[in-house]
């Protein structure tokens, strides 16, 4: 769990495999094992103002320090806009 | 006799766990800027608004997020399934936005406004669908408040499945033609609160102008929910309080009991005592 602060780049440490997600169907690089709060993380967004699924499965705020990405994996991260 | 004060401090409006001390229910989609949307709702005096639920707009780093410039503190967030097309993703929009409303610690978080839409001209309610999805839904422990047709058996059926509101649309969404089939509406409201007055049934779509909100709550309505009435009106500011004032006046008329309509006149000054009678035989 350390360097989840601090904008974390873990494609570019050596040592770790990078793997492709898809994320809002775009195809984005992160390190393989990484978790889905240290996505956020980089992807700058606040954790409270977004909901994510993925593979079609909610998961959950309490669970992004815990849930690893895989290769492969398809988020969708979702937020609110203005709506009727 | 109740004074017109009396009434309007007990006419607070019950749906599902939260009670709104405003009838009208603002969309906060299509207006120019965020700061006409601000102004717009601070001047309906909603105590509840719309938002949808889409994807992040990601590495958009001066994107400004509707959320800084809505007052969670006096805004109850009704989250929408709007754009879903069948029942499976209506549920993983519904269920998204509980989690979105959850992090904002939003009392919202047990309610959606569910819309399962036909196709993409009429914005039409899947009649089907949204039953399958109202049921998935309340047995998920949400408040569902159903976007219809004015239909009254679907409407019927929709409140048996578990719906906490029904709200039928007045005409399609966005386009203005106000309340289309009033006798509807009227078989609506008979129906569904039958036995059970304090139902909530709430008009959504189609408003245009003031005078529809009126007739909508003229009917009996619990609330309207409107949008783009106000977001598209030429001044949507003004606009939002003549919604908000065409509320008012028409909960007050449905209160206060209209009179019957009736074929002929029924004069206003005494028949009796006209100088000189010159009245027509």
């Amino acid at each position: 769990m350390s360097g989840r602060r601090g904008r974390p780049r873990f494609e570019n440490r050596k040592n770790v495999k990078a793997v492709i997600v898809r994320v809002n169907g775009a195809q984005t690089e992160v390190a393989d094992g990484s978790t889905l709060a240290q996505l956020l993380d980089r992807l700058r967004l606040n954790a409270n103002h977004v909901a994510v699924e993925v593979n079609l499965e909610l998961i959950p705020r309490e669970r992004h320090l815990q849930f690893c990405l895989s290769a492969g994996d398809q988020l969708e991260i979702v937020t609110l806009v203005g709506g009727g | 006799m109740t004074t017109d004060l009396e009434v309007r401090a007990e006419d607070s409006l019950q749906i599902g766990r939260h009670s709104l001390d405003s009838r009208l229910i603002v969309g906060t989609g299509k207006y120019e800027t965020y700061d006409l949307m601000a102004q717009s709702l601070d001047i309906s005096r909603t105590r509840c608004i719309t938002v949808a639920v889409r994807r992040e707009r990601l590495y958009d780093e001066n994107g400004q997020n509707i959320l800084d410039y809505i007052d969670l503190d006096r805004y109850l967030l009704l989250p929408n399934t709007a754009g879903c097309y069948n029942v499976e993703d209506a549920l993983r929009t519904a269920r998204l936005g509980r989690e979105i409303l959850r992090g904002l610690d939003n009392p919202g978080a047990d309610w959606i406004k569910l819309e399962v839409l036909g196709d993409s001209k009429t914005l039409l309610p899947d009649p089907v669908a949204t039953l399958r999805a109202t049921e998935q839904l309340v047995g998920e422990g949400f408040d569902v408040l159903c976007y219809t047709t004015d239909d009254p058996m679907i409407a019927r059926q929709l409140k048996n499945a578990g719906a906490t509101a029904v709200m039928p649309a007045g005409s399609p969404i966005g386009s203005g033609q106000g309340i289309l089939n009033p006798n509807n509406i009227q078989i609506c409201l008979e129906y569904l609160k039958e036995g059970d007055p304090d139902y909530p049934v709430i008009v959504d779509a189609g408003v245009g102008t003031a005078s529809d909100v009126a007739e909508a709550m003229e009917l009996g309505v619990d609330g309207v929910l409107l949008n783009t009435a106000v977001a598209h009106a030429k001044n949507p500011v003004a606009m939002s309080l003549a919604m908000r004032l065409a509320c008012e006046a028409g909960r007050m008329a449905y209160l206060s009991g209209r009179i019957p309509k009736r074929l002929y006149a029924t004069a206003s000054s005494p028949e009796d005592g006209v100088i000189e009678n010159t009245r027509p035989r």
